[in-house]
């Protein structure tokens, strides 16, 4: 304390602005509709929904950072906490003034379409009818559950932690209710599940059950898991533990077995997913690995689809012959992707960074509109697109379930992997990194650029064309609509987010991108809102990704002095 | 000799594509417009009417294409997201819009109504661009150059269903404003009021851009900022505010082209409305020379005649139906092409040292 008289002062109008942005994007997230939407998925039976957790969640987190700030400059308890309540009351003061307008001025639900009664009724906690009672319930739960905010950070950071582990798996199982049911269907009596869940909905007892087990299991990892990881660490001149070979073969076990796990409708979800990998896959090739930024990607995906859809089509526009089926267009579709990606890779070769983006998200909507044109109209439908696809046959048997759609996007995942992984390792993958790094200096080292730029180009337009395809066949039609910019966009989002150039970072991302948004129906509606916020977020704050690639994460984080990579920033994100 | 020639064909290729690109390109040009030239399918006064419409049409994206040429010169960032700063004007202004027509003031008083609209909007797509720049691209800056260009792409997106979640997802139309939607006869030629005075409103206001950034001590200070930051800084300039007065004005330039797209064309505004034509004033902002603001007038108004003429003259001269229907594929073919052959555009020269 010996500090005392020169302890630094808390800065107010930083806490008042930090206040007001929470209360900013607390506001926003009812005027666009979020909070009512998700106000309709109840987490746990009759207790809380998903609205009302993001409602609560912002204040907790705004207050948890304001806390730590001001606890790291001034080292006080007390003004810490205040800050943090103030923060909390800052929170939830737009709110409560848009509340207020909605009484002086009825009409604003011609405008503001979202600011209706679905949202009032989410932010009074369903009393609508006595605004006063509501919005001083609105009040006392925001201030709450700021102050609680204020309160976690005084927690031990290991209690904390486990806390944090607990509660967000909780909420998990509780949000992905459908989900979760859909899988323990497969596994469980149905005894067990009507126990836990009623309606796909969690129940209240079962989920503190839930919550305190894990919780002592998140205690139990906290305390001791990091001492039996460090021991069983691999030594850098040491060969690979067994445990990585038993963690590898469950793995392996697990990936062949899933879809009896999941059952149908998942497995439906998991080949969507499994081809935005395979997408993610080859457009890391390009953006990853030689990084050019291939906004364009969807013309691959469509050449392939199309090219698929006519050669077997037994449509009237199919063209093929009848013995052509599937496993023989395949690699025409693929041939075919590869050509169109090298033709639109050659004019582009001697462009860079975001002229080449523009270029090919250009190529992207030629292709889109000619597409959907009258001209070619004859040959590929044009908006009514090309129907009646069969499914592919192998030996007799047809695919027609998703779950064995699953094993052919399965395999082909995999030796995209292998390919991408073999490259990447070889003087192949030397050159690209040197072009990501400094085209002028890899040209001058003696690397063929515009040759490993046309590889890159043509290797990543091929696994586009094998999605395209599978994607033909396992719709059965094929649509202008369904090739749009917005297919790049997703390819490209879930590589930013996964961490560019790293393979098991793109499955996360198209786990946490694809997946989500279809088994959360809430979540569709804000897909692209979310898509946009992620990746200026990812961008601001973690260019390396959720999982970055060891090479990356090397270049970016070499300047700093610690990798501060706090357990907190990643629940949040 | 032999093992050189091979070099230099090996070398080469790539240019030699692309040069046989070029010329396969202008012999198709050629080709569809003397076609139609010589069938005799236009009167001379509808080529002259599709001009005008071009321009018209071209007048508003060189309004969008200043916003994107003002930040390229001065921070050498393409500002994807631009196209949605003037969504969001247009579509805001479109409420502003409904309730003075239905005080009846906007027939009443349709130039001053505009006006109010104009400077409404402008407003509006200010305060987007500002904080846009302010969230998003100022803790980027200095950063690797395609890391604001994805932050952009996100902002694109987020700001498009910001709108739909905000007004919701539908399409609107802008009232109709009775004194414009008269025609103008010159000789034998009827040019729809509409298209004049959206021309000369856009006139107006690349003029007073042309002056604040000539003219005026802020313009000064935004020209200093583009040549060199450190420089400028050392001369007292307050970069910051700069950059972001330089997002401002492209922002204001942004919401008046909404406004005059929404007179302009009464169909509608719709929150995927700025995609498009942003990218498509990206293009005008290429051709002309980016960074460049006379080039981005130019290159937007050239842009319009050409998408109004092209698919017309050209591309139904090469027989293909309903040429209308590739407007779009037009200006998308136009933006390759200039980014493959003239990256610098008509006007700019500076691109080249500054490196693409």
């Amino acid at each position: 304390m010996e500090y005392e008289f020169e302890a630094p002062k808390i800065k107010w109008s930083e806490i008042i602005q930090h206040g007001l942005v929470s209360g900013v994007v607390l506001l926003f997230v009812g005027m666009v509709g979020m909070l009512a939407t998700f106000h309709e998925r109840e987490i746990v039976r009759d207790t809380f929904t998903l609205g009302q957790l993001v409602m609560v969640f912002i204040p907790f987190v705004a207050s948890f950072l304001i806390t730590r700030k001001v606890m790291s400059t001034t080292k006080q308890a007390v003004p810490a906490i205040v800050s943090g309540i103030v923060v909390a009351i800052l929170t939830a003061l737009p709110s409560l003034i848009l509340l207020g307008l909605t009484n002086l001025l009825p009409d604003i639900n011609d405008i503001l379409v979202n600011v209706n009664r679905d949202w009032i009724e989410t932010v009074t906690f369903d009393n609508r009818s006595e605004q006063m009672k509501g919005a001083s319930i609105f009040l006392g739960i925001i201030v709450g559950s700021g102050s609680l905010g204020a309160l976690l950070y005084f927690v031990p950071a290991k209690f904390r932690k486990a806390l944090i582990y607990a509660a967000s798996f909780t909420l998990l199982i509780g949000v992905f209710g459908e989900t979760v049911n859909l899988v323990l269907n497969q596994l469980l009596p149905d005894d067990a599940i009507d126990a836990m869940f009623r309606r796909d909905t969690l129940l209240l007892m079962p989920a503190i059950y839930i919550f305190v087990l894990s919780l002592v299991g998140s205690l139990i990892w906290v305390f001791f898991g990091q001492k039996v990881q460090e021991q069983t660490k691999r030594k850098p001149n040491q060969g690979r533990s067994p445990f990585y070979y038993i963690g590898m073969a469950l793995f392996a076990a697990l990936l062949l077995t899933l879809p009896w796990i999941l059952g149908r409708t998942l497995s439906d979800v998991a080949v969507t997913v499994g081809l935005f990998v395979l997408m993610g896959f080859g457009l890391n090739i390009a953006i990853g690995l030689a990084g050019l930024l291939d906004l364009g990607y969807v013309t691959n995906y469509a050449v392939g689809a199309y090219i698929l859809a006519v050669l077997t089509s037994t449509g009237l526009l199919g063209i093929g012959p009848d013995w052509l089926n599937f496993w023989m267009v395949l690699p025409i579709a693929l041939l075919a992707a590869m050509f169109a990606g090298f033709i639109f890779a050659v004019p582009v070769l001697k462009m860079r960074g975001d002229y080449l983006a523009i270029a090919t998200l250009g190529f992207g909507e030629i292709i889109g509109k000619l597409a959907l044109s009258d001209w070619l109209k004859p040959v590929i439908g044009g908006a009514q697109g090309v129907l009646r696809i069969p499914k592919p046959v192998l030996f007799g048997y047809e695919f027609t379930t998703p779950e064995s759609l699953y094993y052919i996007v399965l395999g082909a995942c995999l030796l995209t992997l292998f390919v991408s992984i073999r490259l990447n390792n070889s003087r192949t993958g030397r050159q690209w990194m040197a072009i990501r790094e400094d085209e002028d200096v890899a040209a001058a080292m003696g690397i063929n650029v515009a040759r490993a730029k046309l590889l890159a180009f043509t290797l990543s337009a091929a696994t586009g064309g094998l999605a395209g395809a599978i994607f033909a066949a396992k719709v059965g039609t094929v649509f202008p609509n369904s090739f749009t910019v917005f297919i790049s966009i997703n390819v490209l989002s879930l590589i930013i987010v996964g961490g560019m150039g790293s393979n098991p970072g793109i499955v996360l991302g198209a786990i946490a991108l694809v997946g989500m948004p279809e088994l959360l129906r809430e979540f569709t509606e804000y897909r692209w809102l979310l898509y946009g916020a992620l990746l200026i977020f990812m961008m601001v704050n973690r260019p390396e990704g959720l999982w970055p690639s060891s090479v990356l994460q090397r270049e970016i984080r070499s300047d700093d002095e610690e990798p501060d990579i706090s357990n907190e920033q990643v629940v949040v994100t | 000799m032999n093992e050189r020639l091979s070099q230099l064909l090996n070398t080469n290729w790539v240019d030699f594509t692309i040069n046989a690109l070029r010329i396969v390109i202008i012999v198709l040009v050629v080709y569809g417009a003397s076609n139609t030239i010589l069938s005799g399918q236009f009167t001379i006064e509808q080529y002259i009417a599709l001009f005008i419409a071009g321009l018209a049409q071209g007048s508003i994206y060189a309004l969008i294409a200043l916003g994107y040429t003002l930040v390229y010169g001065i921070l050498l960032m393409i500002n994807f997201a631009h196209g949605e700063v003037f969504m969001a004007g247009a579509f805001t202004t479109m409420f502003l819009a409904r309730w003075l027509d239905s005080i009846g003031f906007l027939n009443a008083q349709p130039i001053i109504s505009v006006i109010i609209m104009i400077i409404f909007s402008g407003f509006i797509s200010m305060v987007v661009a500002v904080l846009l720049e302010r969230i998003a691209y100022r803790p980027l800056r200095g950063s690797p150059r395609l890391v604001p260009l994805i932050t952009a792409i996100g902002a694109s997106f987020f700001l498009q269903y910001t709108f739909a979640g905000l007004y919701g997802s539908g399409n609107f139309a802008y009232p109709n404003i009775d004194a414009f939607s008269g025609t103008v006869a010159i000789g034998s030629l009827q040019i729809p009021q509409a298209q004049l005075i959206v021309f000369f409103s856009a006139l107006v206001l690349m003029g007073l851009l042309y002056w604040l950034v000539e003219r005026t001590k802020l313009g000064k200070a935004m020209r200093a900022v583009s040549e060199d930051k450190e420089v400028a800084k050392l001369m007292g300039i307050d970069v910051d505010f700069i950059i972001l007065f330089t997002f401002a004005v492209g922002g204001a330039l942004a919401g008046a082209a909404g406004v005059v797209n929404g007179i302009f064309r009464p169909q509608g505004v719709k929150f995927t409305m700025g995609f498009i034509p942003g990218i498509k004033a990206f293009t005008a902002a290429v051709l002309g020379g980016i960074g460049n603001v006379p080039g981005a007038m130019l290159g937007g108004l050239f842009l319009g005649v050409i998408e109004s003429l092209g698919p017309n003259l050209v591309l139904s001269g090469l027989g293909i139906p309903s040429a209308n229907q590739l407007k779009d594929v037009i200006a998308f073919t136009m933006l390759v092409l200039v980014l493959i052959f003239r990256p610098q555009g008509i006007l700019g020269e500076r691109l080249t040292e500054k490196k693409a």
